[in-house]
C-alpha cells in the first residue's frame, strides 16, 4: 500500500517519468498517509491540500506565499507571508510543490522539538522519544514517509541532529551555499538551509536545485567560484577521526555503532587518521554567546506593529536566549563575552584548517546519544545545549556536514557525521553515498 | 565574573517579563554564564575575531528593477492600519 510514499525522491522522479503513477496519485497517497499518521506524530503544522507536483515538506520558518507561517511561535499566530523564500521558488521551478509546513522548536531554538508552541513532534521510531530539533517536523515527515523530502535549517545542528535521531539523511551545506532569503533569521552568521532526505543522492539533487546566488542574500558565494571535485573513490581517501569526539559524554552504544561505521569506511579502502580539534571544549560556550547575541538582534524586529503579536508571546527558550544575547552585547560585557567568543571562534576554525591538512573528511558521531524521552531535558537548558556538542564546532566554522544512518543503539537510529572543508560539500556527499551503498542502513524505516 | 541584572537586561531587550520569569531566568542565566565563562581561559592574544566565515566582501546585487510587494500585500499582516499606513505607538510621551 505504501509503495509510492516509500520511494526516494530520485525514484519518484523516474517513476513519474515512466508514468507508473501520476502526480495526483502521488499527492493523494501522501495526503492519506499524513491524515493517518500526523495526529500521532505532529510533524505538520499546516497542510497544503492543493499540492500537485512532487511533494516537499518545508520547515515552518521558511516563507511560502499565502500559507500561514508560525516559526513554531505564538507571536506569529495568524501571520501569512506575502512572498516566497528563494529556496521555495527554486524548488517550484524544478517540479516540486509544497505539501505542508513542518513543526519546529520556536524560531529554531532547541534540540528536541519540545520548544514548539504547538506541542512537539514525536519520533516515529518510538513516540515517547523526542525526534531531535530544531527541524523536528521535517525529519519526522521524511522518516515516516509523509513527504518525498523536506527542507530544514541548521544553525548549530538543527538539520543533522534530528536526521540522526530519526534515521534519515540530513545535509547542512557550507555557509553561503544556499540563500536564506525568506527564512526567518535566527543567527545570521550561522544559519543555513538544507535538505532532509531518504537517500544521499536525494540530498545531492536537492542541493543542486536550491544553491546559488539570488541577489538577496549577500553571503551566498557564486556557484562559478566553487571548485569542489567529488571524491570518486574511497580507496586512498583519508578519513580523519577527531579524538575529542570520542571522549566522556559519548554514549558507549552510540560509540560502538559509529566505530563500526568507521571500520566500514576502512573496508572500503579509506585510510583512517587521528586528528585533533583541541578547541572543541569551548565550542558550546562560543556558540551560545554568538548565537544568542545574533538572536537578540534578529528578533528585535518582532514589535507587534507591522506583523505578529506582542513580545510577551515569545516562548520561554526564546526569551532566555534574547536575554542572554542582550546581556552579552550590553555595555561593559561586550568585549568579555561577544568579542572574546568571536576570537575563540577563530581558534575553532583554525583547528579544522589544521586537521584538514591531514585528511579529506572528518567523521564522527552526530549526537552523543540516541533519541531521549520527551521531557527529560526541558528543565535543564544547559544539558539540552550540550546535546549539540558534535555539530556546533563545524557550524561555527561554516563547514558542510552530513548525517547518514549508520545503525541502531537501543533500537533507535544513530547517524554518522561526515564533515568536509569549506565549500567542499561534494566530497562529503560522495563519502556519504559510498558508505550508504555499502551498508543500506538508510533502507530501515520505522513501523508506523 | 558578572551578575546579570535582570530588570536592566529585560528593559534593553524590550521583553515584558513576569516576576516568576525574572526569578527563573536569573537562576538559569547565572548557570549558563558560569558555563560559558570558560571561554576566558582560551588564549586569544593576537587572534582576530570571526564574525562571518565568508571571505568575500561587497557581493553586490545587479543594478536592475524587480517587482516588489504591493501596498496591500505589505500591509496585509499589520493589525492596526489607517489610510494605507501602519499605526504605531507614539515615540514621545503622551502620544
Amino acid at each position: 500500500m505504501n509503495d509510492i510514499t516509500s520511494l526516494s525522491l530520485t525514484h519518484t522522479i523516474i517513476d513519474l517519468k515512466d508514468k507508473k503513477f501520476s502526480p495526483q496519485e502521488l499527492n493523494t497517497a501522501y495526503l492519506a498517509r499524513i491524515q493517518k499518521l500526523n495526529p500521532k506524530l505532529n510533524a505538520y503544522l499546516h497542510l497544503n491540500e492543493s499540492s500537485d507536483k512532487i511533494p516537499v515538506a518545508i520547515k515552518d520558518l521558511i516563507s511560502v506565499k499565502d500559507l500561514p507561517m508560525t516559526c513554531g511561535s505564538r507571536i506569529l499566530e495568524g501571520y501569512v507571508p506575502p512572498y516566497n523564500a528563494t529556496v521555495v521558488n527554486k524548488l517550484a521551478s524544478n517540479g516540486i510543490s509544497i505539501i505542508g509546513k513542518t513543526n519546529l522548536d520556536e524560531f529554531a531554538m532547541g534540540s528536541s522539538g519540545e520548544n514548539s508552541a504547538y506541542s512537539p513532534a514525536k519520533n516515529p521510531w518510538d513516540t515517547t522519544k523526542v525526534p531531535g530539533g530544531s527541524s523536528s517536523g521535517s525529519a519526522v515527515a521524511v522518516s515516516a514517509d509523509l513527504c518525498a523530502f523536506a527542507l530544514g535549517t541548521d544553525t548549530g545542528g538543527s538539520i543533522r541532529q534530528p536526521a540522526s535521531l530519526c534515521g534519515v539523511v540530513g545535509l547542512k551545506p557550507s555557509y553561503g551555499r544556499v540563500s536564506r532569503y525568506g527564512a526567518q533569521a535566527m543567527a545570521s552568521s550561522l544559519d543555513q538551509i538544507g535538505p532532509i532526505t531518504k537517500t544521499v543522492e536525494d540530498a545531492k539533487l536537492v542541493l543542486s536545485w536550491i544553491e546559488g546566488e539570488d541577489g538577496q542574500d549577500n553571503n551566498v558565494v557564486s556557484k562559478s567560484k566553487i571548485q569542489s571535485p567529488p571524491l570518486k573513490n574511497l580507496k586512498g581517501a583519508k578519513v580523519g577521526i577527531p579524538i575529542e569526539y570520542f571522549r566522556e559524554g559519548l554514549d558507549s552504544e552510540v560509540e560502538k555503532v559509529v566505530k563500526a561505521a568507521i571500520n566500514k569506511l576502512k573496508d572500503l579502502g579509506a585510510e583512517v587518521v587521528e586528528v585533533s580539534l583541541p578547541n572543541t571544549k569551548y565550542a558550546v560556550s562560543v556558540y551560545y554567546l554568538i548565537m544568542a547575541s545574533e538572536v537578540s538582534s534578529n528578533l528585535a524586529r518582532y514589535d507587534g506593529i507591522r506583523f505578529g503579536q506582542d513580545r510577551s508571546k515569545f516562548g520561554p527558550e526564546t526569551k532566555r536566549r534574547i536575554m542572554l544575547g542582550t546581556f552579552a552585547l550590553s555595555t561593559g560585557y561586550f568585549d568579555d563575552y561577544f568579542i572574546k567568543a568571536a576570537k575563540v571562534r577563530t581558534l575553532i576554525r583554525n583547528d579544522f584548517k589544521e586537521a584538514f591538512k591531514k585528511c579529506d573528511v572528518i567523521v564522527g558521531p552526530v549526537s552523543p546519544t540516541v533519541a531521549w524521552n520527551i521531557g527529560k531535558k526541558t528543565q535543564d537548558p544547559l544539558a539540552m545545549y550540550l546535546s549539540d556538542v558534535y555539530t556546533i564546532p563545524s557550524a561555527l566554522a561554516g563547514l558542510p556536514g552530513l548525517s547518514v544512518p549508520c545503525g541502531f543503539a537501543s533500537n533507535l537510529p544513530v547517524g554518522l557525521q561526515i564533515l568536509g572543508q569549506y565549500m567542499n560539500d561534494e566530497t562529503v556527499l560522495s563519502v556519504g553515498q559510498q558508505y550508504q551503498e555499502a551498508t543500506e542502513w538508510y533502507k530501515e524505516r520505522p513501523k508506523t | 565574573m558578572a551578575k546579570i541584572k535582570i530588570d536592566h537586561i529585560a528593559k534593553l531587550a524590550n521583553l515584558p517579563l513576569s516576576s516568576e520569569e525574572k526569578e527563573l531566568y536569573e537562576k538559569q542565566l547565572s548557570a549558563i554564564l558560569d558555563y560559558v565563562e570558560q571561554v576566558e581561559s582560551a588564549d586569544t592574544k593576537e587572534v582576530e575575531p570571526t564574525f562571518n566565515v565568508i571571505e568575500s566582501v561587497n557581493n553586490l546585487q545587479k543594478d536592475q528593477t524587480v517587482s516588489g510587494l504591493t501596498q496591500d500585500e505589505a500591509l496585509g499582516n499589520a493589525t492596526n492600519k489607517k489610510d494605507g499606513f501602519i499605526v504605531s505607538r507614539g515615540v514621545f510621551e503622551n502620544e
